[in-house]
């Protein structure tokens, strides 16, 4: 294989798309997590969006209502999983698992009349200079939009949870929602906020793949990214900044492997693809050892039910 | 002037008719859901729930489907109900049914050439342990490390699974096979008796139905299940009484798993009666609806696990007679979950309603 200066740079730039649906969907999760609400439906609101937005684009033509519908169906999916887990006091892991099952099966269902309709060429930006430039070009240029906000999404979320007063009642709700409520913040409406901008976000990534990534619809095409999603914002301890990086990561590791498959390496695919799963795994005994270490970053109240005498 | 005002109040304890009563109120809303939904797809709402509830089992054939599907996911739920009794997260049962199906298959191909009584029991053995051992990675980790048991055992579902997708590729599957990613057919003596001649209902019903009078004795009669149900209703009220906990979370983690590991060996040695990619149409994810479905109680998780099973066997039928796919079997089951958390607010919550009149209050 050769390794020349200009293939590295096309291999980055094709580990950067392919990380993506993960920066959107774990960027997602990570503010709902932070408010101290675990929702395990990343996967079932990824593949409600990735449906919606295809059917709206074969139904409108119009890639910008494609976009738009991906997110607001998201958002919508997520509603279920806020009302039964903010209104209804459900448990949120079951609920988030019921969540993922549903969307799975709903968007199967949704999707009959789509599967093998071709996709629709999504607007690339800077597609000349992506060619001029050596290196570089392909790096930087030729992009989706999505992608050029996925890849700002992190800084934005990060400086959304340290410098906005806004962010700090995130965090104050999911780190201490009793002493929150006694300051006069509405604990369950700012969960509802942020399991909504997650479902968003979510609906978002799975549009990414079905429209732009690999753009037409196959059934359950998200193929378990929502997992790595949720993995990934345990992976970056609930920073911002480090799951752009782990995404990029787990990314470059789907695209390894297929380059490695084609040059015959040793090691077996199974094992690259199960690398993100196991360094989870690991990042997790290292940061729960310290017990310090994991309240630095975690939501202290993550999971847990809120409710306040009337 | 009449107003009604709805009061929400919280109870004191929990009615049991009313506990074991709303998971039929939650199915009874996922069937008209269900009906909803096939609705507004432009299907005759009656026409496609009887394709889905009552076509799948009208005849004899169809009941022995309904059990064999019923089989694993009764068996993983009641291992579960240890587990979440306790307040232990274990959501890794499909990596579980995994694990035990590669250790209990590999068993099997060792003997792939030979017959004898012994081979069966020391495959079910072997899944056994396989499950036991995938379960203790979460478990360990989680008492001696501290880490949250949810998302390790979530983990090593897909950890699992590559690991079972390596061998069939590679190192297991089948030399006279055509590189089919499967591998070889197991012998006579590793599969399943079978119950009845032309069914596919095979002999692990009766692990599974050991499994729930166990369960029901080690839960209600013994002390060790005393001791679960205790730590799950308070863990402080556990410490206080000087349990173990951590001992108590390798029990109930290894219980799980090897009731996960065996489901995923009936499912081999059955109707499958080799190892390929796909062993499991997610019973391990499903079996979780089937527990709280089934109120973590053994004979409800025998009636849940029917429920459930149905949707499995409704989603072929309406494949074939409605031309949708099949994942709409987890339409229903997240419906079910969804339905059956929902309806728990009426267990910690009263509604009152009150009539009363405006004028009243003036006075």
């Amino acid at each position: 294989m050769s390794l020349d200066i200009s293939f590295i740079g096309v291999l980055i730039g094709s580990i950067m798309a392919s990380s993506v649906p993960l920066i959107l969907a774990a960027s997602g999760e990570l503010i709902t997590e932070r408010s101290g609400v675990l929702n395990l439906g990343v996967e079932g609101m990824m593949i409600i969006g990735a449906i919606s937005g295809f059917a709206l684009m074969v139904i409108t033509d119009n890639l910008f209502i494609a976009i738009i519908g991906s997110m607001l169906s998201g958002v919508i999916i997520s509603l279920i999983f806020g009302f039964l887990t903010q209104s209804l006091l459900t448990n949120h892991v079951a609920t988030g698992l019921a969540l993922t099952i549903f969307g799975i099966g709903l968007s199967a269902m949704l999707g009959k009349n789509f599967v093998g309709i071709p996709g629709k060429d999504f607007p690339i930006l800077f597609s000349s200079l992506r060619e001029s430039i050596p290196f570089f070009g392909p790096i930087l240029f030729g992009h989706s939009i999505v992608l050029y906000f996925a890849f700002a999404l992190p800084f934005l979320t990060n400086y959304f949870l340290k410098k906005t007063k806004l962010g700090l009642v995130v965090r104050a709700v999911g780190d201490s929602p009793v002493s929150a409520s006694n300051q006069g913040i509405n604990v369950i409406l700012v969960r509802y906020c942020c399991i909504l901008y997650g479902g968003g976000m979510c609906g978002l990534a799975g549009a990414y793949l079905s429209l732009i990534y690999t753009p037409q619809w196959i059934e359950n095409m998200t193929a378990g990214r929502g997992w790595i999603a949720l993995a990934l914002v345990v992976f970056a301890t609930w920073s911002p900044i480090k799951v752009l990086i782990g995404a990029i990561i787990f990314g470059g590791i789907s695209i390894l492997q297929l380059h490695m498959q084609a040059i015959g390496f040793r090691i077996p695919v199974q094992f690259l693809i199960a690398l993100p799963y196991l360094m989870t795994i690991i990042v997790l005994v290292v940061i729960s050892r310290d017990s310090r270490k994991i309240k630095l970053n975690t939501p202290t109240s993550l999971g847990r039910i809120f409710y306040k005498e009337k | 002037m009449e107003d009604l005002l709805i009061k929400i109040e919280k109870r004191n304890d929990v009615p049991t008719t009313l506990y074991f009563f709303t998971p039929f109120i939650a199915i009874i809303l996922t069937i008209i859901g269900g009906g909803i939904i096939f609705y507004t797809l432009g299907f005759n709402p009656i026409e496609a729930l009887k394709f889905y509830f009552i076509t799948p089992i009208s005849n004899l054939y169809g009941f022995s489907e309904l059990l064999l599907k019923a089989t694993p996911l009764c068996l993983i739920a009641i291992g579960l109900s240890f587990c979440f009794k306790s307040n232990n997260w274990n959501i890794g049962a499909e990596g579980q049914l995994t694990f035990g199906a590669i250790v209990g298959g590999g068993v099997a191909l060792l003997f792939y050439n030979q017959e004898g009584f012994y081979i069966l029991p020391l495959i079910i053995i072997a899944g056994a342990i396989g499950g036991m051992i995938f379960a203790l990675i979460p478990a360990i980790l989680k008492t001696y490390f501290n880490t949250n048991e949810i998302l390790v055992s979530l983990m090593l579902v897909y950890v699992s699974k590559l690991i079972l997708d390596y061998l069939v590729v590679g190192p297991w599957s089948n030399p006279e096979g055509f590189n089919f990613p499967e591998t070889r057919q197991f012998s006579d003596s590793a599969r399943m008796p079978l119950l009845f001649e032309g069914l596919r209902i095979h002999a692990g019903i009766f692990i599974a139905l050991a499994a729930v009078f166990v369960s029901w004795f080690v839960l209600y009669k013994t002390y060790l299940g005393f001791q679960i149900k205790v730590s799950g209703l308070s863990l402080k009220t556990a410490k206080y009484a000087g349990f173990k906990g951590k001992t108590m979370i390798l029990i109930v983690f290894m219980i799980s798993g090897a009731c996960a590991g065996m489901a995923g060996v009936g499912e081999i040695t059955g109707p499958i009666g080799q190892l390929h990619r796909m062993i499991s149409p997610d019973y391990g994810f499903t079996a979780i609806i089937v527990a709280f479905l089934g109120r973590l109680n053994p004979f409800g998780i025998i009636f849940a696990s029917l429920v459930v099973s149905l949707t499995y066997l409704g989603a072929e039928t309406a494949q074939i007679f409605l031309q949708i796919p099949q994942y709409t079997g987890q339409v229903f089951q997240g419906m079910i979950l969804f339905f059956l958390l929902a309806s728990d607010y009426l267990l910690f919550f009263k509604i009152k309603f009150q009539n009363f009149n405006k004028n009243e209050l003036r006075h």
